[in-house]
């Protein structure tokens, strides 16, 4: 079980290269990182003797440096070997046998394999066409620079092209959205610049579980320094308890309406900044309005009611969200006066059929204050970090089909790909070619297990006569590999080559090295993709002639060239460091030039001002997506009149003890967190529901069956269970595993983007 | 016992990830059933109506991180009926002698902390040693070094106490009379309500 390219990585000559001095026993101790879709990029260290990962450790306290702190590795990092060595690892290639997703397979050879991916690829691509070739979303091994979800698009694209997504189902609604008020996505300041702040309002943002990057380092530093935090979110998480000063929970889908009666505080208390609305916004009131536009529109005017005849008080809020209007009054008032304030949108809410609804609401408060473009404020929205930089990544060269899907849209394009048009998002062309055929599905469990509404998903993956090829590879056999037609034993990160970059916070990259050899047959996506390269008759095009190590070296060399002046080590040298901290990711305040000089620096919006009201929102004529943030009642929220048969709102939140479904079948990660519903007593109690007892979790669209958390650290109405636990259907298709996705919606926002947090159900007794 | 080694915890500050309990299982290769060292959470509170559409609320929940505290009067020494649970000497560290323990369970069975537990594979009972080997390398135990916020110490007990306080309990741990725990906690804020201790 030698991989086919990777035999001469263990010379001599690279294992002294790579082996720092240590005297212990012969082991030595490696700095890496997984390469999961994880954002932290911890500092994991591996202890590896005779081949063997024997522990791991992290940062010592002295390591520790405050120019760019990196984390030490969480429950999820010190669990890694556990995931490595386990005895339910895919070990063989396997080709489907019986009807898909019945899970039978036989074990193939490495060269069956590959010969019949290389076959499917041109009879498909040649009946079809290319763009019937499909490369599905990745939530897994797509956290370093180098994996096999971008490697299959460089040789599809050496051999006719694919179809390709895009969206991220992450935080793509927030990023489609924050754009439209400030003219980009990236909002956020570097995070030294939160110790400045006097109040840190973290809303739907539950770091210490999600761990966002180097964000838990500054939380810490300014809850020691005294700075009130408050935490807005439906669920008491473990960022509540670590963190907060107080806990404003609220019902799922209702922000707008708590942002609103903020903002209605602020302004008929004369608390809002003024100066600063005047000089660098537009839409606030009525003389700062775009031309064109009826009197009527301005933010002040949706606040103060003139229009609907509805001021949006508090006490109008408290109905709508559940927060009393006295706890509206004093966190309007704080964040007004308490300047600089950094309000903090997390990504959960903006998760839902209103994510950018309320991403845009988020985005705006800050304006009102005038926390923009200074130390410890915050511009809201997305908040990604301007000057953040990342290591560089594989050519996947030119893609020859030019229609581009949403990826919300991926099951019409296996169902009926002409019902997607520009209008549900399709890019770059008028129309779709080809329904897809083939899938990829690499580097993720998405296919099925995070797909929204599982069993309407399944149903169109089990149809032979639809997508005719499914290969997936994985380092176990998931929900989604159980509809392959060819399975493939992936390696895990500690088994080949990477680079990792956070996507949180945090300015470095780190080498993840090969640090064992693959167990039994499992070999890295870029080996047997090279060998399906060399079957297609491209292999020196895809491959250029290197190893995966080569590649690492060839992308450490091409970050080097893009960034001269910034220091990055040659791969040699890294080799030893480990770690790259870019130069130059000192303090940043996004925003500050168009603060400090607005008549030289404009905002990136069609007005060049930070746009409350946005022409171009007005002119799509979507009451779903205003020109000006507002509340509007959502499909599945609490005031949707199908409440009457499944009245408690259902949502997800991600765990700390796997990345998405990742390490879900860890016994140590699941000794971590169990898989339970989260119910208040209040909604328990009603029911008959005690504390571990089974319950039945339903819609129209599925049933899970899992044991009960009755809890108060989740506000009535509302129950919860931890995302991308592994779908268990019985023979019933009832779910065992407390999987969410049976529960939840394909139901598109007002962008194309995707709602797996808006939903309605019942719950019972099992 | 002027060199009795301690624990500080810092339930303030502790997010509840469970890092040290997994870094401790990692580190002493355990199965996936022992726990030398358990992370549990407490909480209480609870909505209220407003009768104007709201809740308020008082909830609160905080997490201990728990392992052997090395007692002073280790109950589990006293009930071992072979001598095999012992306390050293040097450094007060509660340990088990796998020459004489006979498995019997007695320790588990006393332990108001549920520090020692049986090793299945072996049938004798395995337990928290202070990470003994680290310490002998100058480094700190495992799950001291692992706390990715800093929520744990160690120690000579005394400097924790000075340090700190000498509070050993609240709600959510036993009575530290019982054994008299070298073991110095920071409450959480929570902890001066009354809550349920909660796995």
């Amino acid at each position: 079980a030698v991989p086919f390219v990777a035999g001469t990585y263990v010379s001599d000559a690279s294992a002294q290269a790579t082996t720092p001095p240590l005297p212990a026993g012969g082991e030595r101790v490696v700095q890496t990182c997984s390469t999961f879709d994880c954002g932290g990029k911890c500092d994991i260290r591996a202890h590896v003797k005779d081949g063997v990962v024997t522990r791991i450790s992290t940062r010592p306290d002295a390591d520790l440096d405050e120019h760019m702190p990196i984390m030490r590795a969480c429950v999820r990092g010190r669990g890694y070997r556990r995931f490595v060595y386990n005895a339910d690892r895919l070990k063989y290639p396997m080709k489907r046998v019986g009807r898909r997703g019945e899970g039978r397979f036989e074990r193939i050879t490495w060269d069956e394999a590959t010969t019949l991916i290389a076959a499917q690829m041109k009879r498909i691509g040649e009946t079809y066409g290319p763009g019937a070739r499909f490369v599905h979303n990745n939530t897994a091994v797509s956290g370093g620079a180098f994996s096999g979800h971008t490697m299959v698009k460089r040789l599809l694209n050496l051999t006719g092209g694919h179809l390709e997504y895009y969206h991220s189902v992450s935080m793509g609604n927030t990023a489609a959205i924050t754009p439209y008020t400030y003219g980009t996505a990236a909002t956020g300041n570097s995070l030294d610049t939160l110790l400045d702040s006097k109040l840190i309002i973290l809303w739907g943002h539950n770091p210490t579980e999600t761990i966002f990057g180097h964000l838990n380092h500054y939380l810490q530093r300014a809850k020691d320094k005294g700075i009130r935090i408050v935490v807005v979110d439906p669920r008491y998480s473990d960022t509540v308890a670590a963190y907060a000063d107080e806990w404003v929970p609220l019902l799922p889908t209702t922000d707008n309406a708590l942002m609103d009666a903020m903002a209605y505080v602020i302004v008929s208390e004369g608390l809002q900044d003024q100066k600063f609305l005047d000089t660098y916004c537009i839409g606030f009131d009525e003389v700062h309005m775009p031309e064109g536009v009826p009197p009527g529109e301005s933010w002040k005017s949706y606040l103060l009611g003139e229009k609907d005849g509805t001021p949006k008080t508090p006490d109008w809020a408290e109905r709508i969200t559940r927060v009393p209007a006295a706890t509206i009054r004093h966190l309007a008032r704080e964040y007004a006066v308490a300047k600089p304030a950094a309000l903090i949108q997390g990504w959960g809410p903006q998760r839902h059929v209103c994510g950018e609804r309320t991403a845009r609401g988020g985005s705006v408060l800050p304006a009102l204050t005038g926390n923009v473009g200074i130390r410890g404020g915050w511009a809201c929205g997305y908040g990604g970090i301007g000057n953040r930089k990342f290591p560089a990544s594989p050519d996947m060269l030119a893609n020859p089909v030019k229609g581009k899907i949403n990826i919300t849209t991926w099951t019409e394009a296996v169902e009926d790909a002409s019902q997607i048009t520009p209008t549900t998002g399709l890019r770059g062309a008028e129309k779709l070619d080809a329904d897809i055929r083939m899938i990829f599905c690499l580097a993720g469990n998405y296919m099925a297990n995070q797909n929204p509404d599982i069993n309407a998903t399944v149903k169109l993956l089990e149809d032979e006569r639809k997508v005719e090829f499914i290969v997936c590879s994985d380092l176990y056999f998931t929900p989604s590999a159980r509809y392959a037609d060819v399975l493939l034993p992936e390696t895990s990160f500690m088994e080949r080559w990477n680079l990792g970059a956070t996507w949180g916070s945090g300015n470095y990259f780190v080498l993840s090295e090969k640090l064992v050899e693959p167990p039994f047959e499992c070999r890295s996506d870029y080996e047997w993709l090279a060998e399906v390269a060399r079957k297609l008759g491209v292999e020196q095009a895809f491959t250029l002639g290197r190893s995966e190590k080569d590649w690492i070296a060839a992308l450490v060399e091409d970050t080097r060239k893009a960034m001269p002046s910034e220091g990055v080590p040659t791969f040699e040298e890294l080799l030893v460091r480990r770690v790259h901290k870019f130069a130059g990711s000192e303090s940043y305040v996004a925003f500050e030039k168009q603060i400090r000089d607005p008549e030289n620096n404009k905002f990136s919006t069609p007005s060049g001002k930070i746009e409350i009201f946005s022409k171009r929102l007005y002119d799509m004529k979507n009451p779903a997506i205003p020109a000006v943030p507002r509340y509007v009642p959502s499909p599945e929220g609490p005031s949707d009149p199908l409440a009457a048969r499944y009245p408690l709102q259902f949502i997800t939140w991600k765990g700390k003890n796997r990345a998405n479904s990742t390490m879900f079948v860890s016994p140590w990660m699941k000794q971590v967190q169990q898989q339970r519903l989260w119910i208040n007593p209040l909604d328990a109690e009603p029911r008959g529901i005690h504390q571990g007892d089974p319950v039945r979790v339903f819609n129209d669209r599925g049933i899970t069956v899992v044991p009960a958390e009755v809890t108060p650290r989740i506000i009535p109405g509302v129950v919860a269970l931890q995302s991308a636990a592994w779908w268990a259907p019985d023979r019933d298709g009832i779910d065992r595993g407390g999987c969410a996705n049976v529960l939840t919606s394909r139901r598109r926002t007002p962008l194309n983007g995707n709602s797996h947090q808006t939903n309605l159900v019942e719950v019972r007794k099992a | 016992m002027g060199n009795q080694l301690g624990f500080f915890i810092d339930s303030a500050r502790c997010s509840g990830c469970k890092a040290c309990q997994v870094a401790c299982k990692d580190k002493n290769e355990l199965d996936d059933t022992r726990l030398f060292r358990r992370v549990t959470e407490v909480h209480g509170g609870g909505f209220v109506p407003t009768g104007t559409g709201g809740y308020t609320q008082d909830v609160f929940a905080y997490t201990l991180s728990i392992s052997c505290n090395h007692c002073a009067d280790p109950i589990c020494v006293r009930n071992c009926p072979t001598g095999a649970m012992y306390k050293r000497a040097e450094d007060g560290v509660v340990a088990v002698d796998t020459k004489r323990c006979i498995g019997c369970g007695y320790c588990a069975w006393s332990c108001p902390y549920g520090a020692p537990q049986m090793n299945k594979a072996t049938g004798q009972m395995s337990k928290c040693d202070f990470c003994s080997d680290l310490l002998a390398r100058g480094e700190p135990p495992v799950c001291v070094g692992a706390c990715p916020l800093g929520a744990i110490e160690y120690g000579p007990i005394e400097e924790l106490r000075a340090r700190h306080s000498t509070l050993a309990q609240v709600n959510g741990l036993p009575n530290p009379a019982v054994t008299r725990p070298n073991l110095v906690v920071r409450a959480h804020a929570g902890s001066k309500k009354e809550g349920r201790p909660h796995a």
